[in-house]
């Protein structure tokens, strides 16, 4: 069985995953809403994952896979623990707005 | 052009357009659903890879679970309306400059990277079915395994405990 980076090239895989974390960058600062910003790091994160993997097959190794699994565990612990916080917010400011969490400005 | 490639060229055309529209569209419900495409096309690539355990956790842990809890939250707060002021024009501006900045940068990097990078020999070696990952994952990564538990076990207390409604708060 011949493999895949044969055909790709493991640098169609770096730009893919490049842009794509440019797009997540680019989500952060442009949009107000906050769970959009937090969309844009799952982006970011979903693109260093690929990464991760592309170059675990490019070493023919597994723990580059191993460490995408853990950063799924923390990626999602992340997405849990943020979103209550969202909801808390909400619940106290009536908005998301990231422009409106202005309490901690003197 | 291989079959592959063209596979490659379709995954990664609309791996970027679902990313960019879950940025651009203003309705935050049609945002969720485009990362959801999004996640399912970096299953493909995955797939692609024949990296099996990862496109399957991809797909259980980033389609299903993160993004139920995403559009469970926008449900919640009732954000579906479109009404979202836009930042100022200049933010917005200097957001677009940073984006085609930082991508020519990086693409500018990793193309002089390339010489480097050596042809790719393929020994045969099995690395990545589901059965030596888990080899590997409980063997010599055992205590981060475990840590990953305690982890997600602190996540879910602190959830529980931040989103909880507090009676006496007035």
């Amino acid at each position: 069985m011949e493999n895949i980076l044969n055909h790709i090239g493991i640098e169609n895989y770096i730009f893919l995953s490049v842009i794509l974390f440019c797009i997540g960058v680019f989500g952060v600062l442009y949009r107000r809403n906050a769970i959009i910003v937090f969309m844009s790091i799952e982006i970011m994160l979903n693109a260093v994952n690929l990464l991760f993997v592309a170059f675990s097959t490019y070493h023919q190794d597994a723990e580059g896979q191993v460490f995408v699994f853990f950063s799924m565990a923390v990626a999602a612990a992340e997405v849990a623990v943020g979103l209550a916080i969202l909801v808390a917010i909400f619940r106290n400011i009536g908005s998301i707005d990231i422009a409106n969490l202005k309490n901690l400005k003197g | 052009m291989s079959t592959v490639l063209l596979i490659f060229y379709i995954l990664s055309a609309v791996t970027l357009a679902t990313a960019f529209l879950t940025i651009y569209t203003k309705n935050p419900i049609h945002s969720a659903i485009y990362l959801v495409i999004c996640m399912v096309s970096i299953m493909g690539h995955y797939l692609l890879f024949n990296a099996q355990f990862l496109a399957l956790v991809q797909l259980i842990v980033y389609a299903g679970a993160i993004m139920v809890l995403f559009l469970f939250t926008l449900m919640l707060m009732n954000l579906n309306k479109e009404d979202e002021v836009h930042k100022p024009r200049m933010t917005r501006y200097a957001a677009i400059i940073v984006f085609i900045v930082l991508s020519a940068v990086l693409v500018y990097v990793f193309t002089d990277t390339k010489p480097i990078m050596g042809e790719y020999d393929y020994t045969g070696e099995d690395f990545q079915s589901i059965k030596t990952l888990g080899k590997v994952l409980l063997n010599e990564y055992m205590v981060p395994f475990e840590f990953a538990s305690i982890l997600l076990l602190a996540a879910m207390l602190g959830v529980v405990l931040v989103s909880k409604k507090e009676k006496d708060a007035n």
